[in-house]
């Protein structure tokens, strides 16, 4: 399972930065790391996502050469949100990608900016900035769905069974409901 | 079971936060050559060759994303392009004309200190009209009574002579050119002193005619003609003497006539004009 979990980090962060980053869309760049870790969350719990989020942050800043810590501590408060909206709202919607991530890339992008200025910017910073980050997170969102589903494809055959979703297959192939059985 | 759930949930959480605070305040505060950053240069010393190899095999794919994006930028260069190009067009004509406007006003300039025509009282007009016909006889101009300018007072162009006012209003004048057949003016030949009557060749604006010379006087090619002035107090010329008129072409010399006729090429580019001078001195109208 922690295999799965790393590879995952790996395969993601290596794409992220020798692919998605070079074929900017509409003058925008998409981010996989959000999206990543939070499809993490949701599929496997709070924890995971926040481990999840620790790795992947820690990878991209080894592999860029930036501030170490800054997208770990973003990624670790993604990854538990999203774990953690599981397990109090277990939200099913088919619109639920969608939404998480531009939440995701939303939280993680202003995140960024605010830790650079909290940290210090030597250089002017262009009003451009916000239309660079309202384009990344409209881009993010267009790739959100296949992103969450490619992860919980990854990782769903090292999950536990989860009770709700045995109940759910129950239903989906004929079995009878506890409404029926009652 | 659930508050230990709940507990390792937040030391999880708590663990990771304090580490990656941890970690920005190391890097943060250490110099490029400490530990961290050490570590990273050797991560990265391990990672680019993988980087490498995943960017040459995806070069195929980001060439074909990158042509779709630049057939976009090339389609929004051409068209601000084009558009550059129509407005260095339009100021290209607009500095051609102006240097043209530059040069005859330059050319006025040296005629009046050549001249002397400041004593003329001289106003510099510009022509806002033509005559539609093929000798171009007649120009309107946009000086009038208001500015001083008064019937059958000599025009000039930095070139030479070109004609006389023939109607007056109060903004604007009506210049009749020495290329209307109505036209004649006084002159002389600069070399020989020998005067005559330049009128039109009806039919060539292009050629006056200096008429009345006599058989016996010699005229040659390449001979300047200019306004002769006032030869008697009883009949005053129009014209102040010496503004260049043309140069002698063509001598012709029948042997039935008593008098030769003299061609001579205006000097000024009566097709092209763009600004005159009216002399305003002396500020009398001829009588009718």
């Amino acid at each position: 399972m922690i295999a799965r979990f790393a590879a995952l980090v790996a395969i993601a962060g290596l794409v992220e930065i020798v692919a998605v980053s070079q074929f900017p869309v509409f003058g925008a760049n998409a981010t996989l790391a959000p999206l990543v870790v939070m499809a993490v969350g949701l599929v496997a719990g709070a924890s995971a996502g926040a481990l999840t989020g620790f790795a992947m942050g820690l990878f991209l800043d080894l592999a860029l050469v930036q501030t170490l810590g800054v997208s770990s501590l973003l990624l670790v408060g993604i990854g538990h949100g999203a774990g953690r909206l599981r397990e109090l709202r277990n939200p099913q919607g088919a619109l639920l990608p969608l939404a998480a991530g531009a939440a995701a890339t939303t939280l993680f992008t202003v995140g960024y900016a605010v830790i650079q200025f909290l940290l210090g910017v030597d250089a002017p910073v262009s009003l451009l900035l916000l239309r660079d980050i309202v384009s990344t997170i409209v881009v993010n969102a267009l790739i959100a769905a296949p992103v969450f589903a490619l992860t919980r494809r990854w990782l769903t055959p090292v999950l536990p069974d989860d009770p709700r979703r045995r109940r759910r297959r129950a239903y989906t192939t004929g079995g009878l409901s506890p409404l029926s059985r009652a | 079971m659930y508050d230990k759930t709940v507990r390792r949930r937040r030391a999880v959480l708590g663990l990771l936060v304090a580490c990656s605070v941890g970690l920005l305040t190391l890097y943060f505060g250490e110099s490029v050559g400490g530990g961290l950053h050490s570590v990273q240069r050797g991560f990265l010393t391990i990672v680019s060759p993988i980087q490498e190899g995943a960017s040459r095999a995806l070069k195929p794919a980001r060439d074909l994303f990158g042509w779709f994006g630049d057939t976009f930028d090339a389609k929004d260069e051409r068209d601000r392009l084009r558009r550059d190009l129509q407005a260095s067009r339009r100021e290209a004509i607009a500095n051609r004309a102006a240097a043209r406007e530059a040069d005859a006003l330059r050319k006025l300039v040296g005629l009046n200190k050549q001249l002397a025509l400041e004593e003329m009282d001289p106003v510099v007009t510009r022509v806002i009209g033509r005559s539609p016909t093929v000798w171009y006889s007649t120009i309107n101009v946009d000086k009038g009574s208001s500015a001083g300018v008064r019937r059958g007072q000599p025009v000039v162009t930095g070139d030479g002579l070109i004609g006389k006012v023939t109607t007056v209003t109060r903004g604007a004048s009506q210049v009749t050119l020495i290329t209307d057949h109505t036209s004649g003016v006084s002159a002389k030949v600069t070399e020989s002193g020998i005067s005559g009557v330049v009128k039109p060749a009806v039919g060539d604006p292009s050629d006056l005619l200096l008429e009345s010379i006599r058989r016996g006087d010699r005229i040659d090619k390449g001979q300047r003609v200019v306004t002769a002035g006032s030869r008697s107090s009883r009949l005053e010329s129009l014209f102040p003497g010496g503004i260049p008129i043309g140069v002698v072409t063509e001598v012709d010399d029948t042997e039935l006539d008593v008098n030769q006729r003299v061609h001579v090429r205006p000097f000024a580019q009566l097709r092209r004009l763009e600004f005159v001078q009216i002399l305003r001195k002396p500020d009398t109208e001829p009588s009718a």
